[in-house]
């Protein structure tokens, strides 16, 4: 039973670092209505960036931290001035292939820059365990937890209550009618990018300085599809209790089917809602059925 | 002079090679093709066969992604689902003519039931359906070890016509061939039945497409299932011609090797297939070269291949989206008019 609680715990808490990538994913969707392939690629790179300023220029790791944010942000930027610019007006599998290819750039150029071994950050959160009854959960999971509930609380307050976060609501839900309200749709997408990434390098750099950093790390994100298309592609609230139903899911099974049992049970969900349930728990029904 | 090509009725304007001269560039092109083992060294005649399965994948993925607009991330799986029904097939004895077709229809099989949520969904969600297939059949391959042997992959048995072993590049390069020109002229053929063009309205409004009385899921699965079924037959052939294969094949990047060959191509046409796919040969050969040249200035540069590859890869990907959106087919046909024009407008 203690294992059970364990493993329930432990999944739980991992589930809120993936709701952080799941938000990463959702933001775009909801904003631009692109699904990026690209959002795992951009948590690494944040994070190999953490590694090079901590390790091998030796800053203190929350100046390193901030210096992946900046570099990020400005990529973000600059990819949605260089490529996603020119593809609006395109149909959407066209900007689809692109973030492909734009995934496929980061995680060959990262390969070739860092070589593709685990290489370990430091950690930017105290590692004391935590001590419940006789499961014992380690202080970096818990961390990684509390870190990602504060952003994402952060996040909903954001769009719920300040003026900028409601013109992205606006933006999102009609570009046409919140252009003609005096809202700036380019500024407007230009932001959706820019808080993707940061969320993404938020995630990556989490998930690096607990459990190590290697190319690998990009595919944590495609493991998070589950959690994203389970809540609904457009519903922030659905993928973070997505995220944590995915996460209790992957470590429960993984806990007594055996680690390997990781690898592919996300996608065996995914495929079985896509079939059975398209829209998610809490996406809008509006995907057209055929 | 050529002036230009006119028809008269619509026969002539419905033939594949609608000119005298097209039809003497292709007698020639496929002739001079069919005496390549004769004359070509061992370097160029390898090369070509590995051209022509990429052709034949290529295919396959540019009728399901642009003449039906379905994205497809899972092709490379399929290649390898191909490629290991072949071995396993082989190994119980069954010749090759047999095995090829099964192998194809086993991929187009599982191609049905990797499209079967588009009867929910469409365009954006089917991607990633496609990357969940992707990751289970990857998973199979390297878990599944009575069939396809696990991580340490597994062997094919030499294909066999009749007692004659095709073995070596010669002899395989003409069975890759004809598989690689009658499944063209088939895609071809296809894009001009009604199929085929229930396949460009789905893709171009499939509302529109389904009011004018094309059933949607069946088309859309039709074209999963066609584009598999290339993947699987240019799998069995990749099998034939290593003789050997392991799960580190079929990776990722695979897929979006082909998604670029097509684009770079020309999504929607066989001349774009084909154009990608011998473009997207020579690329990792071309970054070989260069690696070889500078390996003296820069001792490390031969363990950048691979990501080298991926970031050329994925480069060439944006860069036609953006500014060659019909990829290189469009180059083609722009340069040949040119030629035609060419004392009147240059």
């Amino acid at each position: 039973m203690s294992e059970f609680l364990e493993y329930s715990l432990l999944g739980l808490l991992s589930g809120g670092v993936m709701a952080l990538i799941a938000l990463s994913f959702v933001l775009i969707y909801k904003g631009t209505g692109v699904v990026n392939f690209a959002v795992g690629e951009v948590m690494m790179l944040g994070a190999y960036i953490y590694y090079a300023g901590a390790v091998t220029f030796g800053l203190p790791p929350w100046v390193a931290f901030a210096l992946a944010l900046a570099v990020i942000g400005v990529l973000a930027i600059a990819i949605e001035r260089a490529v996603l610019r020119p593809l609006s007006g395109q149909p959407a599998v066209a900007v689809l292939m692109a973030t492909i290819g734009m995934a496929s750039i980061v995680h060959g150029g990262v390969e070739a820059v860092w070589g593709g071994d685990t290489l370990s950050p430091p950690t930017l959160l105290p590692r004391t365990p935590l001590l419940l009854g006789e499961v014992l959960i380690p202080g970096t999971v818990l961390g990684n937890f509390a870190v990602a509930a504060v952003l994402i609380g952060g996040f909903l307050a954001f769009f719920r209550y300040s003026k900028t976060g409601i013109a992205l609501r606006a933006t999102a839900s009609d570009p046409v009618t919140a252009a003609t309200l005096g809202i700036n749709i380019n500024y407007a997408q230009r932001l959706t990018w820019l808080l993707s990434g940061l969320v993404g390098t938020f995630a990556g750099v989490l998930i690096a300085s607990s459990a190590g950093l290697s190319p690998l790390l990009a595919s944590a994100a495609l493991s998070v599809f589950a959690a994203i298309i389970l809540g609904g592609l457009d519903s922030i609230l659905g993928a973070i209790v997505a995220s944590l139903l995915i996460g209790w899911v992957e470590s429960v099974s993984a806990g007594y089917l055996g680690g390997k049992s990781r690898d592919v049970v996300p996608y065996v969900v995914v495929l079985a809602i896509l079939v059975v349930k398209p829209y998610g728990m809490f996406g809008t029904r509006t995907i057209e059925r055929l | 002079m050529r002036t230009g090509v006119f028809h008269e009725n619509f026969a002539s304007e419905e033939r594949l090679w609608d000119s005298p001269t097209s039809r003497t560039w292709m007698a020639a092109f496929v002739l001079s093709l069919f005496t390549l083992p004769l004359w070509g060294s061992d370097y160029v005649l390898a090369m070509a066969c590995i051209v022509g399965i990429h052709v034949i994948a290529a295919l396959g993925l540019n009728l399901t992604t642009g003449n039906a607009g379905l994205i497809s991330l899972s092709h490379g799986a399929f290649i390898g689902v191909g490629c290991y029904t072949v071995a396993w097939l082989g190994k119980q004895g069954v010749p090759f003519y047999i095995a090829l077709p099964v192998a194809g229809f086993v991929a187009a099989f599982l191609g049905v039931i990797v499209g079967l949520p588009s009867l929910r969904v469409k365009g954006l969600y089917l991607a990633i359906a496609t990357l969940a297939a992707h990751f289970i059949l990857s998973f199979a391959f390297r878990e599944w070890d009575a069939v396809t042997g696990g991580v340490s992959g597994t062997s094919i048995p030499r294909a066999n016509l009749f007692g004659f072993e095709l073995v070596g590049d010669r002899r395989n390069f003409y069975l890759i061939f004809v598989c690689a020109f009658a499944m063209a002229v088939a895609a071809r053929n296809l894009a001009r039945t009604h199929i085929g063009r229930a396949f460009v309205a789905v893709r171009d409004r499939d509302i529109s497409a389904e009011i004018l009385g094309v059933h949607l899921l069946r088309t859309k699965l039709t074209a999963f299932a066609i584009g598999a079924f290339y993947a699987g037959v240019a799998g069995g052939l990749l099998g034939y011609f290593y003789g050997s294969i392991t799960p580190d094949y079929f990776v990722l990047t695979l897929s979006v090797f082909y998604l670029a060959a097509v684009i770079v191509g020309g999504l929607g046409t066989v001349l774009g297939s084909v154009l990608g796919a011998v473009f997207m040969t020579f690329v990792p050969e071309g970054l070989r070269l260069l690696a070889s040249v500078s390996s003296q200035a820069f001792p490390g540069v031969a363990g950048l291949l691979l990501p080298m590859g991926q970031v050329v890869f994925g480069l060439l990907i944006i860069v036609f989206l953006i500014f060659e959106p019909h990829g290189l087919a469009a180059i083609w046909a722009r340069v040949r008019r040119s030629f035609h024009l060419w004392p009147f407008k240059t």
